[in-house]
C-alpha cells in the first residue's frame, strides 16, 4: 500500500466516512486456580510447562470442575455494566485443532453468556456516550506456542502454563464510531474490572486484550462496510491510533477505488501503521456444542444477591459522590477516580484527617502528588496520614503552599514524615505576633519613607514593607499576619 | 482346596477373611490362568503379575492384622480386599497403558489414577491387568481393537460381544470373578450376554468418569462384570459414589445393602411377589433370533410363576433410539477425540515436518476405519447447517425416550425386562464389512444409555449352546432393586441344569496350538471352515 493515512487530530475521512466499531476484550480473571482444575494462576515467570496438570494437559480421561470464584468474577461485571445475568448458563464446547489447544476444544459459552444486554456508559471530549454491549461470557485460555531453533533446527515448543486459565470475554454492539470512543470505552471498562477486583488487566503484559471490529460506510448509509479486525494493540493509545489508522487506511482505499476483503489485521507499534495477518475469507466452523461434562450452572436468586451485595462503590458513582458529597469538580473526580493510587490516597487521607476539607485535598492528590508519581513513574512513598498532615499544615498557615510542595516532594522521594521536614528544613511560619511585632518594629524604623508613603495615600507602599519583614525573617512570617499587623501599627497615631 | 478360579468372588471373601486361603493363592491362581489361555481368547491385552502379587501381598497383610486386631477389623475392610479384578484397558491406573484399544495411543502411560481405579485401591481389589475393547469403545465385537480381536470362550470362533468383550471373555473364562467394563450403548450388557455372565450398566452419575478414557460423555457409564448378582453388586459398592473430580457424578448415597444381598435362595425369590415387570413390545422385535426369544419369555414366565406381574407395555420411540443414538455418541466422540494429535503422547507421524500435516498423518494411521466413521459422522452432525437439523433434533428425541420410561415408572413398574441383544454371539468376522448389521446389535440396549437408566443382562439359559442374555431396566438410582430382582431370578432357577454348564471352548485355550482369535477371524474371512483348527463340531 501506498498510502500514506494522517493519523494525528481529527481525521478528515471521518467526514465523509461514518466508522462503525465493535471491541472484544479478553481479560484474564484474578482467581487463585484455573478455570477447570487446582493448578496455580501465578504463571508470570514460571518456566515453562510448570503449572500444568492431568486436567489442563486434556490428558485421556480427564474432566473439568469449575472454578466458582471466575463465575462470580464475571457476574460481578455483568451487574457492574447492568447487564443481565443468566438463570442458567451452559457451557459449550468451540472446536478447533491448535497445537496449543490441548483437547482439540475450548470450553467457552455460547448460547447462553452468564451476562448479555448490558452497557457502559463514559466522558469522551464530545460529552458522555453510551455503548451497548451484547455479552460477557467465561472460557479457558490456550497454551502458548514458541517458535524456536534448537540445534540448528527450526522448532516449535509449546507451553502449556497458561492452557486454562479463567478468560472473561466481553463483547460490544458495532455502538462505537470513533477511535477515542474505542479507547475510552476499553478505559472504562478496565477501571471497572479493577474496581471490582476481576483482574489486573495490564495490557502490557496480556492481562487484558483488545481486539476491534472496524468498517466504514458513506455518511447517511446504514448498510454495514467490510469488517477488519484489529489485534495487537499494547496499549490504550495503541487501542486508540490503531482505529484512527484503520479508518483512514480503509477510506484511503475505497477513494482509489479499492475492495476491502475481511482480513484480520495487526498494530505495529514501531511503524504505528496496521499490517496484513491473515485473510478471513468465511467464518470457521467450530461446531459448537454444550460441553457434556459439565452441567448447566443454575445462578440462583440468593448467590446472584450475594454477589451483587459485594460489589464496590462502581466509578460512576464513585466520581457522582465525589462531586455531590465533596464538591469536587466534575475534571477533580475524573482525575481522582481514573487512578487507582489517587483514589485510595484521596479517600485514605480524608480518613486520616477528618476534619480537612476535601477540595483542599483533592488539589494537593490531583496537583502535586499525581505530578510526582507521574515523573517518578510509580505511586511514591507518600502515605495517607502524612498527607493530611501536610493538609492541615497549609489549611492552619503553619507552612506556606510554597514551601509545602518541597515538603511533598522530599516525603515522595524519602519516605520522611512530613514533621520532621518542616522542622529540620525550618519552613514553620512565625505566626507569634510578638515576634513578628518586633520584627515589624525594626522595618518600621528603617524605612521612614515607605512610612510617609503609605500615610500620604500610597497604600502599595505596604507591599514594600510586608517583603522587607519576609526578608528580615528569611521567610518564615506568615505573610498575611503580617500584613494585617503592618496595615494596624500604620492607621495608628503616632 | 478345589481350584480356585471357580470361587465367586463373595465366596473368595469370606475364605480370604476365614485366613483359609491367601490372596496371594488366590492371584497366583488366576494369573496362571490368564498367562495360560490368553493366547486362544487375547482377553487381556495386559497383566500385571509383578504389581498383582505385590497387591495380593498388601491385602494378605491387611487382612491378617485385621484378623489379629478383631471381628470389627475385619467386618471394616471391603469385600473385595485381597479379591482380582480386571480393567478394561481404558482405565487409567497410574504408571500404566490406557490404550482404548487404539494404535493412537500406543506408548501413553497415565500419570494418574481414575477415581475407579483408587476406589478399588482404597478397597483393597488386586487388578490383574487391562482387557481388550473395540477401539475408544466403538463396537459391539471386540473386532474393532488395534490389538486383534477377543474370542468367546463358549465358541472361540465367535465374537464376545463389545465394546467391553475382553472383560466379558476374562470373567466367563474364570481369569477373574471380577471385570470393570464401560457402557455407552449396550458395551456391558451386550457382551455380558454374548459370554453369559452378568454385566450392569449403572445410572448416569452412579460411577465418576474421572479417568476413563470417553467416548461420549453424555452416555459413558463405567460397571461391572460378574458370574453373580451378588458380585456385581459388591463391584458396584466398591466404585459408585459421588466424585468431586466429576461434575455429572450425582451426590446420590451409595446404598450399604449392595453389600448384603439375600444369601440363601429363598429369601432371594421372595423378592419377586408382587413385583410389577413391564415387557416392553418394542424390543421383541422381528430380526430376534427364535432361541432369544424363547429364553427370555422362560425367565419371564419363571419370574410370573414366583409372584411376579409382568404386563406389557409400549415403549413407542424405541424405534428412534438408535438413529439418535447414531448422532449423539458421534457428535460427541468427533470432539473428544480430537485431543489425540500427536503432539503430546502417544502414536505421532512427525514426517512432514508440518502441522496440519502431521495431524492428518498421525490421525490417519492412528485411528481404525471404525473411529474413522464415527468421527466424521459426528463431525457432519455438528457442522453448521447441520447443527439444527441432526444434534439438536437428537436431542429432543432422546426427550422422548426418556419419556417413554418416565411414564413405565410413574404406572409403578419395578422393573422393565427385554432382551439384552437380538442375537446370541455372532462369528468373527460376519459384521465387520456391515456397520449397520453391527449397530443393530446394540438396538435393545441402547435407550436406557439414551435416558440415563442403568440395565443389566443376566444370563437366562443357553440358545443352541451360546448365551442369551435377559435385561432388566430400571428406573434411576434403582440398582440395588436390580440386582435383587436379577437375585431372586438366579435363586429360582438356581438348580436349572444350563446353570452347571461351563463355556464350551474352555477347555481348548489350554492347548498352545489353539490359533489366536486374529488367526480364525483371518481364516474365516478367506473362506475357510467357520471352525477352524479347533476341532469342534
Ligand atoms: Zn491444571
Amino acid at each position: 500500500m501506498t498510502t500514506e493515512p494522517v493519523v494525528d487530530g481529527r481525521s478528515a475521512a471521518l467526514e465523509r466516512y461514518e466508522a462503525v466499531i465493535g471491541i472484544e476484550i479478553h481479560c484474564q480473571l484474578k482467581t487463585v486456580s484455573k478455570m477447570f482444575c487446582g493448578c496455580s494462576t501465578a504463571i508470570d515467570g514460571a518456566a515453562p510447562n510448570s503449572h500444568c496438570c492431568p486436567v489442563c494437559l486434556g490428558l485421556p480421561g480427564v474432566l473439568p470442575t469449575i472454578n466458582k470464584a471466575a463465575v462470580e468474577y464475571v457476574i460481578a461485571t455483568g451487574f457492574a455494566i447492568e447487564a443481565a445475568v443468566a438463570p442458567t448458563t451452559r457451557w459449550d464446547r468451540k472446536n478447533y485443532f491448535y497445537p496449543d489447544l490441548p483437547k482439540g476444544y475450548q470450553i467457552s459459552q455460547y448460547q447462553l453468556p452468564l451476562a448479555a444486554n448490558g452497557r457502559l456508559t463514559f466522558d469522551t471530549s464530545e460529552g458522555p456516550f453510551t455503548v451497548r454491549v451484547r455479552r460477557a461470557h467465561l472460557e479457558e485460555d490456550t497454551g502458548r506456542l514458541i517458535h524456536d531453533e534448537l540445534g540448528g533446527r527450526r522448532v516449535s515448543l509449546i507451553d502449556f502454563n497458561r492452557s486454562g486459565m479463567p478468560l472473561m470475554e466481553i463483547v460490544t454492539e458495532p455502538d462505537i464510531r470513533t477511535a477515542e470512543q474505542a479507547r475510552r470505552y476499553a478505559e472504562e471498562l478496565r477501571l471497572l474490572i479493577r474496581a471490582i477486583g476481576a483482574s489486573d488487566a495490564e495490557m502490557e503484559n496480556g492481562q487484558m486484550r483488545v481486539e476491534a471490529n472496524v468498517s466504514i460506510r458513506p455518511r447517511g448509509r446504514e448498510a454495514f462496510g467490510t469488517r477488519i479486525e484489529v489485534k495487537n494493540m499494547n496499549s490504550m493509545r495503541a487501542v486508540e491510533r490503531a482505529i484512527a489508522y484503520e479508518i483512514e487506511r480503509q477510506a484511503v482505499a475505497i477513494d482509489a477505488g479499492e475492495t476491502i476483503h475481511m482480513e484480520t489485521r495487526g498494530w505495529d507499534e514501531a511503524r504505528q501503521s496496521t499490517y496484513h495477518m491473515r485473510p478471513k475469507e468465511e467464518e470457521n466452523d467450530y461446531r459448537y456444542f454444550p460441553e457434556p461434562d459439565l452441567p448447566p450452572l443454575l445462578t440462583s436468586p440468593e448467590w446472584l444477591a450475594e454477589i451483587k451485595a459485594r460489589l464496590p462503590e462502581l466509578p460512576a458513582a464513585r466520581r457522582a459522590r465525589y462531586r455531590e458529597v465533596f464538591g469536587l469538580s466534575s475534571y477533580d473526580a475524573d482525575v481522582l477516580v481514573n487512578d487507582a493510587a489517587a483514589t485510595s490516597l484521596f479517600e485514605a487521607t480524608l480518613e486520616a484527617g477528618p476534619g480537612l476539607s476535601p477540595k483542599h485535598v483533592a488539589n494537593w492528590v490531583t496537583g502535586e502528588y499525581l505530578r510526582l508519581a507521574k515523573a517518578a513513574g510509580n505511586g511514591g512513598l507518600v502515605v495517607a496520614p502524612e498527607m493530611a498532615v501536610l493538609v492541615k499544615l497549609v489549611a492552619d498557615g503553619i507552612i506556606s503552599g510554597t514551601n509545602a510542595k518541597e515538603v511533598l516532594a522530599e516525603q515522595f522521594a524519602t519516605g520522611r514524615s512530613v514533621s520532621s521536614i518542616v522542622a529540620a528544613r525550618g519552613f514553620e511560619q512565625i505566626s507569634d505576633a510578638g515576634a513578628l511585632g518586633a520584627a515589624i518594629d525594626t522595618v518600621l524604623a528603617a524605612n521612614p519613607a515607605a512610612v510617609a508613603d503609605y500615610r500620604a495615600g500610597r497604600a502599595a507602599a505596604v507591599g514594600f514593607l510586608v517583603g522587607q519583614v519576609m526578608k528580615a525573617t528569611r521567610g518564615q512570617a506568615n505573610a498575611v499576619m503580617v500584613q494585617t499587623a503592618l496595615r494596624e501599627r500604620l492607621g495608628k497615631a503616632e | 482346596m478345589a481350584d480356585l478360579t471357580r470361587l465367586h468372588a463373595h465366596e473368595m471373601s469370606r475364605l480370604l477373611r476365614a485366613g483359609e486361603i491367601s490372596s496371594r493363592a488366590l492371584i497366583e491362581a488366576h494369573l496362571a490362568a490368564a498367562e495360560r489361555q490368553n493366547h486362544a481368547l487375547n482377553a487381556w491385552l495386559v497383566i500385571y503379575r509383578a504389581d498383582a502379587l505385590a497387591g495380593a501381598d498388601v491385602a494378605d497383610r491387611r487382612l491378617a492384622e485385621a484378623r489379629r486386631t478383631g471381628p470389627a477389623a475385619l467386618a471394616a475392610l471391603h469385600p473385595l480386599c485381597g479379591v482380582p479384578v480386571g480393567l478394561k484397558d481404558l482405565v487409567s491406573v497410574k504408571g500404566g497403558q490406557a490404550t482404548a484399544g487404539s494404535k493412537i495411543l500406543a506408548g501413553y502411560i497415565a500419570p494418574f489414577d481414575s477415581t475407579v481405579t483408587a476406589r478399588l485401591r482404597a478397597a483393597g481389589a488386586v487388578i490383574l491387568g487391562k482387557t481388550n475393547m473395540d477401539e475408544f469403545a466403538m463396537g459391539s465385537s471386540t473386532e474393532h481393537s488395534a490389538y486383534g480381536p477377543t474370542a468367546n470362550p463358549w465358541d472361540l470362533t465367535r465374537v464376545p460381544g463389545g465394546s467391553s468383550g475382553g472383560s466379558a471373555a476374562a470373567v466367563a473364562a474364570f481369569h477373574t470373578p471380577l471385570a470393570i467394563g464401560t457402557d455407552t450403548g449396550g458395551s456391558v450388557r451386550q457382551p455380558a450376554s454374548m459370554c453369559g455372565i452378568v454385566g450392569l450398566r449403572p445410572t448416569y452419575g452412579r460411577v465418576s468418569r474421572f479417568g476413563i478414557v470417553a467416548f461420549a460423555s453424555s452416555l459413558d457409564q463405567i460397571g461391572p462384570f460378574a458370574r453373580d448378582s451378588r458380585d456385581a453388586a459388591t463391584l458396584l459398592h466398591a466404585v459408585s459414589g459421588h466424585d468431586r473430580r466429576d461434575a455429572t457424578s450425582a451426590p446420590i448415597p451409595v446404598p450399604p445393602e449392595l453389600l448384603s444381598l439375600p444369601a440363601t435362595d429363598d429369601e432371594a425369590a421372595a423378592y419377586l411377589r408382587g413385583r410389577r415387570l413391564a415387557l416392553p413390545t418394542e424390543y421383541f422385535v422381528e430380526g430376534m433370533e427364535p432361541g432369544v426369544a424363547a429364553r427370555v419369555g422362560e425367565a419371564v414366565a419363571a419370574m410370573e410363576a414366583a409372584g411376579a406381574k409382568v404386563e406389557e407395555v409400549s415403549l413407542p420411540h424405541t424405534d428412534y433410539g438408535l438413529a439418535t443414538y447414531y448422532i449423539i455418541a458421534p457428535a460427541e466422540c468427533s470432539s473428544n477425540l480430537a485431543r489425540y494429535d500427536g503432539v503430546k503422547y502417544g502414536f505421532a507421524d512427525r514426517s512432514s515436518g508440518e502441522f496440519i500435516a502431521d495431524y492428518l498423518r498421525t490421525r490417519g494411521a492412528g485411528f481404525g476405519p471404525e473411529v474413522k466413521r464415527r468421527i466424521m459422522l459426528g463431525t457432519y452432525a455438528l457442522s453448521a447447517g447441520y447443527y439444527d437439523a441432526y444434534y439438536l433434533k437428537a436431542q429432543k428425541v432422546r426427550t422422548l425416550i426418556k419419556a417413554d420410561f418416565d411414564a413405565v415408572w410413574a404406572a409403578g413398574f419395578d422393573a422393565i425386562c427385554a432382551p439384552t441383544s437380538p442375537t446370541v454371539a455372532f462369528p468373527l468376522g460376519a459384521r465387520t464389512e456391515d456397520p449397520v448389521a453391527m449397530y443393530l446389535s446394540d438396538a435393545c440396549t441402547l435407550p436406557a444409555n439414551m435416558a440415563g437408566l442403568p440395565g443389566m443382562s443376566i444370563p437366562a439359559g443357553l440358545s443352541d449352546g451360546l448365551p442369551v442374555g435377559l435385561q432388566v431396566i430400571g428406573a434411576p438410582w434403582s440398582e440395588l432393586s436390580m440386582l435383587r430382582l436379577a437375585r431372586a431370578y438366579e435363586a429360582i432357577t438356581a438348580r436349572a441344569t444350563w446353570r452347571a454348564i461351563e463355556p464350551a471352548d474352555l477347555h481348548l485355550t489350554d492347548d498352545p496350538t489353539t490359533p489366536s482369535p486374529a488367526e480364525r477371524k483371518t481364516r474365516r474371512m478367506q473362506g475357510a471352515s467357520a471352525k477352524g483348527s479347533g476341532g469342534q463340531a
